[in-house]
């Protein structure tokens, strides 16, 4: 059985990482820009980063089958200088046309201050004058529920947004609900610490359904699984859930959100 | 909102089965992390907010009434509703939030 892994930020990966993904049954993943685990010192290491997300990356997945698509933002963690988000912003046009690119991601809050309001809300803007896909990053543990909030009361504020066009990430046990109801499309991310866990996904999936919402393991340069995704698919097996259930998750809904983009195309799937 | 009866396909006997023994040592685990936290000589103030949100968490875990892993991450939730002024020198997150 094929499957998508939606958000994996694969430039802090080894190649073994690709090569035991397209073992495991990956066929496509999407890559959002995110933060590095440094602060970045100027507008140019952002331009560096979107030519390795757009051009070198690709390459690197295609030696394994794998489909690779990108998402480009400037991340929460370096918003907080609204200045020099706009420069990096500035950047994103150019690579807007590439053909891997799906949209504008993963943007959001980290510590929901006012700045990283601000650079959100920008991003929003640029989303809608260009007719892109939008990923959303959530905050993290205690932050994730206010956070959460202000990214819906944001997005309704802006009414040139069509909400299906928008997948808000990180979801947990508290933010679904308010996700879902709200239009969007949710995504899990399962880490093997911080985050949740594939029984837990498996959880989240009983009680909520599976209309509008996939699973994705984010993996990083942090403490984080490459192959969460295959992980939770054999949790819901050994629960007993029917494999039509378990390809909606990994694999119809993000080709359904993704697929609103013409350039994502699976090729054989 | 109260949860979902039988979303989970398998019977509860096989839950149990499958789970018991994961969950039992996680259980141990948060009893020997609380017990740790009692040996520690003491270096700060008397409480610390993330151990007093822990012993509110545990709590909603033997109150009887379901969804309580909503109940206790929104327990553990900065219920907060303005952004705040400056994220400058802030990257990573606690875990609970000072009251």
């Amino acid at each position: 059985m094929t499957y998508i892994d939606p958000h994996i930020h694969m430039v802090s990966r080894t190649t073994d990482d690709y090569q035991r993904m397209a073992q495991a049954g990956c066929v496509a993943i999407t890559e959002p820009a995110f933060w590095a685990g440094f602060d970045r010192s100027s507008p140019q290491g952002f331009y560096d980063y979107f030519r390795q997300l757009t051009e070198s990356e690709p390459q690197r997945a295609a030696q394994y089958g794998i489909s690779h698509y990108t998402w480009l933002a400037i991340n929460p963690k370096e918003a907080e200088d609204p200045g020099f988000a706009r420069e990096a912003m500035s950047l994103i046009p150019e690579f807007l046309d590439k053909p891997n690119v799906l949209g504008i991601g993963e943007i959001g809050l980290n510590k929901n201050s006012r700045n990283e309001l601000e650079i959100f809300e920008a991003h929003l803007d640029l989303a809608a004058d260009r007719g892109q896909l939008i990923l959303v990053h959530t905050p993290h543990l205690e932050d994730k529920l206010k956070g959460t909030r202000l990214i819906i009361d944001a997005i309704r504020n802006n009414s040139a947004l069509d909400r299906n066009r928008i997948l808000i990430d990180h979801v947990e046990e508290h933010t679904a609900r308010l996700v879902l109801d709200g239009g969007f499309w949710a995504g899990m991310t399962l880490y093997p610490e911080t985050k949740c866990t594939p029984q837990r996904a498996a959880d989240i999936v009983e009680t909520y359904g599976t209309e509008r919402l996939w699973i994705n393991s984010a993996g990083d340069w942090g403490p984080s699984d490459p192959l969460a995704v295959p992980k939770a698919r054999l949790e819901m097996r050994r629960r007993g859930h029917r494999p039509e259930t378990i390809t909606r998750i990994t694999f119809d809904n993000p080709r359904s959100f993704l697929g609103q983009c013409p350039k994502f195309v699976l090729d054989g799937c | 909102m109260t949860a979902p009866e039988s979303t989970c396909p398998a019977p509860r006997s096989k839950v149990v089965e499958l789970y018991f023994l994961e969950h039992r040592a996680k259980l141990i685990d948060i009893a020997s992390f609380l017990d740790r936290v009692d040996r520690a000589h003491a270096d700060g103030p008397e409480t610390d907010f993330r151990i007093e949100a822990f012993h509110r968490a545990l709590a909603i875990l033997s109150d009887g009434r379901a969804e309580r892993a909503r109940r206790i991450l929104e327990a553990l939730s900065d219920h907060s509703t303005e952004p705040i002024d400056s994220a400058a020198g802030l990257k990573g997150a606690f875990g609970a939030s000072p009251e």
